[in-house]
């Protein structure tokens, strides 16, 4: 079995929008058309060993996607960020590829920024709004899961969260837990419509900006 | 990208498909250009990128270097509901610009159903639906495609319709536009003009005339348009551009995969089959170029698979040079191969288990009809031996399901002839029965009929559609006798038949019909989703047309036909003859056994590479 490699990787502008299982098949494609030759799995279905660390939700932008995969034969990793990325659909750029050290179950915050957006309100007060809003000890909200609709509080998912008012609405910079438990960006907006209607924004859009350890190393 | 546009693409199904952005889209600078084009299909994203004409003509127009060629698509509902809110007109993906700007836009007509939503994206794109209520040149609005064989139905709302093959009339067209542009000719000049290239029709140059009985009487030139306009084809199909370097759409298209297109007509002349008349004659692609123009296609998608195209590949005279070709290349990559449109012969069959080396998908034959009879009166050249020797192959090679298309209605049709579909079934089966590796496995066997609808330029334009109810009798009758438990019977609604038949044979006085429908709704028909038979009815009744004059009266063999003045290559004696041969049940020679001299190699310097 071939070595194991990362692939760091940023998604914006027009390709936010390519969801998590056709981002599986457009890697794969840009992979064959780069002429690096991944690895697939034994079985009756092969398929091409590739694994996304945290799924991306369709409009959410990254600086900082991780993806795992194995290539058939040893290749220089530094020509292939390059190579890659002229492969690759607008708005999809390869940073780098490397041997990871780190396990996929050690990644647990994720740095994020956003703005939200307000068609009829002052960005100065909603964002006094907002910061008291994120400051409360307990946000439960309703969640759609497996097995139905849930409740669940987000504020423990939450590591610290501040806003600022800015030309086309309020700023947001957060540390959110990626997983276990996962908080999506869009599960903010949704606990503003349960919990302060008043504060929900007409649109807010969200970029991940860096993944951290449980102790907030940068996570590679 | 644009703020509210921003802001609806989160909220619809599968957003990818409205951003463009793609790998290998061509983007050029507006400084260098000096003609904008917008290729429209009118269906979603999913079924116009795969569409491969619209993916060489993106190439061949793009390849002028003044002009830029984008891609515009139909939004889904909730898109499109989304995009009216706001306020966004239709845009083209490239470059997000709204329909309004552009020079020129083309649309692909390939599928009737999709009439209103030609006028549907004119309207989102805020752009006046009727010819004669644009007044200015530009935009330019025109269509091409294998339904324009019969353009009268979309008369009124096209300046101009361009007939045939589009890798050479289309630049020419456009560049005739330039100069049109560049010098500030009126519209009235430029379509005078574009009307002396050949394979233009410029239904404005053109009057339709009806007899006291409210048949067509004809539709005549007037001074300065020829009479009849004959379409185009590329005559040297060997060394005509075929496109390597192809978008990748970044979302599941329906084919998926790189298209390879071997040639082009048809040498069988089945009597229904409207692509086996109008693409003919025949020319070919060697089989090494094809493996070039496969591997290089491959290499700059990064597909996964690949399909060879055509009308019956098995009529392809070196497939199986091609296929070790492309095998030598596919298999060590584990790239799949797929041959659609086989033959039910022994050939095939020893093509089709070298192929499926690599994946292995169900085996589908198109019989037609049930009896030997009715398949010799519509000239489609199957034996059942045939068939079952085939599915002998198959099921002795472990494949386990086998599909089985037939239409109903056909000219000359007997109720002998619908229950032998359902013994041609139990004959598969019993097949299965003697031959099957496995029989743990089971066997499925699925039956689909759909209803007959008599198309333009074949030899069956002048018969007639059956009833809807007698097709559900039909259905009745044949599913009363499909009492197999490993055969499943499917059978496709005739009110879309019906409607098809109407676009299909129509002549001018559809056109109101077809805004009618539009007005109440109608968009996106050829899916079953928008479909609405009552939207039509009403459409006809308050027009003022009779849908049994389009559908089940039977033509004359004198009466004008609304495409008469369009000359698809094959002329109307030839189709004369055949439709009698059809009602005497002759069967007519393949092109390669015989010329039956249809007349469509005067097209090409009267040669024909059967």
């Amino acid at each position: 079995m071939s070595e194991k490699l990362r692939l760091r990787f940023t998604k914006s502008g027009r390709a936010v929008y390519i969801s998590h299982l056709d981002l599986m098949r457009t890697m794969q494609r840009a992979f064959q058309r780069a002429g690096f030759a991944l690895q697939y799995s034994e079985g009756f279905n092969p398929h091409p060993i590739l694994s996304i660390l945290l799924p991306l939700s369709v409009g959410v932008s990254s600086d900082c996607e991780l993806m795992d995969f194995s290539l058939i034969a040893p290749t220089d990793l530094s020509a292939l960020p390059e190579r890659l990325t002229a492969a690759m659909p607008e708005g999809i750029r390869v940073l780098e590829a490397y041997a990871p050290e780190r396990k996929v179950k050690d990644l647990k915050w994720l740095q994020i920024s956003g703005l939200l957006e307000y068609d009829r309100a002052d960005y100065a007060t909603m964002r006094d709004g907002l910061q008291a809003f994120f400051a409360r000890a307990s946000i439960v909200i309703r969640k759609k899961t497996k097995r139905g609709e849930g409740e669940s509080d987000i504020a423990p998912a939450i590591r610290s969260v501040g806003f600022a008012a800015e030309e086309g609405g309020v700023a947001l910079k957060a540390v959110i837990s990626a997983q276990e438990p996962t908080l999506n960006p869009d599960h903010l907006i949704a606990a503003l419509r349960q919990c302060a209607p008043e504060l929900a924004p007409d649109f807010a859009a969200f970029t991940r900006r860096e993944v951290f350890d449980a102790q907030m190393r940068v996570f590679r | 990208m644009d703020g509210k546009l921003k802001r609806i693409l989160p909220r619809v199904q599968k957003p990818a498909r409205y951003t463009g952005g793609e790998y290998n889209q061509i983007i050029k600078d507006l400084q260098s250009v000096d003609l904008r084009m917008a290729l429209c299909f009118p269906d979603v994203y999913e079924i116009g990128m795969s569409n491969l004409g619209m993916r060489i003509l993106y190439s061949t127009i793009n390849s002028m270097k003044n002009v830029w060629c984008e891609r515009v698509f139909a939004p889904w509902d909730d898109m499109e509901q989304e995009m009216r809110g706001a306020g966004i007109p239709l845009y083209a993906l490239e470059s997000g610009d709204p329909l309004s700007e552009f020079d020129a836009l083309g649309f692909s007509l390939g599928y009737e159903m999709a009439y209103t939503t030609v006028l549907n994206m004119l309207d989102l794109g805020g752009i006046p639906l009727r010819a004669e209520d644009r007044r200015e040149l530009l935009p330019l609005i025109f269509a091409g495609g294998s339904s324009c064989c019969n353009p009268e139905p979309m008369a009124q709302f096209m300046d101009l319709f361009v007939l045939g093959e589009g890798e050479e009339l289309d630049n020419e067209l456009l560049t005739l536009l330039l100069q049109a542009k560049r010098e500030g000719w009126d519209k009235p000049r430029f379509l005078r003009a574009a009307a002396q290239i050949e394979g233009v029709y410029v239904p404005s140059l053109y009057t339709a005339t009806y007899g006291a009985d409210g048949t067509l009487s004809g539709v005549t030139a007037l001074p300065g348009a020829p009479e009849q306009v004959t379409k185009r084809i590329v005559t040297d199909f060997e060394h005509s551009p075929f496109p390597t370097d192809q978008i990748v759409p970044s979302t599941e298209i329906v084919h998926d995969r790189v298209n390879l297109e071997l040639f082009r007509g048809c040498i069988r002349g089945c009597r229904f089959c409207q692509a086996g008349q109008i693409y003919r004659p025949v020319r070919s692609r060697s089989a090494e170029r094809l493996v070039q123009q496969g591997i290089a296609a491959l290499r700059s998608s990064g597909y996964q698979e690949i399909t060879l195209s055509s009308l019956s590949s098995s009529d392809y005279r070196p497939l199986g040079e091609l296929c070790d070709g492309l095998l030598d290349y596919c298999v060590p990559r584990s790239i799949g191969l797929a041959l659609p449109s086989l033959r039910a012969d022994n050939f095939s069959m020893d093509i089709m288990q070298r192929v499926q080396k690599v994946r292995k998908s169900g085996l589908t034959f198109a019989p037609e009809a049930g009896t030997q009879r009715l398949r010799d009166a519509i000239n489609k050249n199957v034996r059942e031996e045939d068939l079952l020797e085939s599915c002998r192959v198959a099921f002795a090679g472990g494949w386990n399901n086998v599909k089985l298309y037939f239409m109903l209605g056909l000219p000359t049709e007997t109720d002998e002839d619908v229950l032998g579909i359902a013994q041609m079934a139990n004959d598969v089966l019993h097949c299965w029965r003697e031959n099957a590796v496995n029989k743990n496995r089971g066997v499925r066997i699925t039956v689909s009929t759909s209803c007959f609808v008599p198309k333009p330029h074949t030899p069956f334009q002048w018969a007639p559609q059956v009833s809807r109810e007698e097709y559900l009798r039909r259905v009745r009758l044949l599913r009363e006798h499909m009492t197999a438990r490993n055969v499943t019977y499917n059978w496709h609604d005739a009110e879309t038949s019906e409607i098809e038949c109407v676009l299909s044979r129509g002549d001018r006085r559809i056109g109101p019909v077809i805004e009618a429908v539009w007005r109440a709704g109608g968009k996106l028909e050829a899916w079953s989703d928008f479909f609405r038979y009552e939207r039509w009815t009403q459409a006809m009744a308050v027009c003022g047309c009779e849908i049994a004059d389009y559908t089940t009266r039977e033509r004359a063999e004198a009466e004008a036909m609304p495409w008469d003045h369009i000359n698809m290559g094959v002329s109307k004696a030839h189709l004369l003859r055949e439709n009698r041969r059809a009602q005497e049940g002759v069967l007519s020679p393949d092109c390669r056994h015989g010329c039956v001299g249809c007349g469509a190699k005067a097209l090409n310097g009267g040669a024909c590479d059967v």
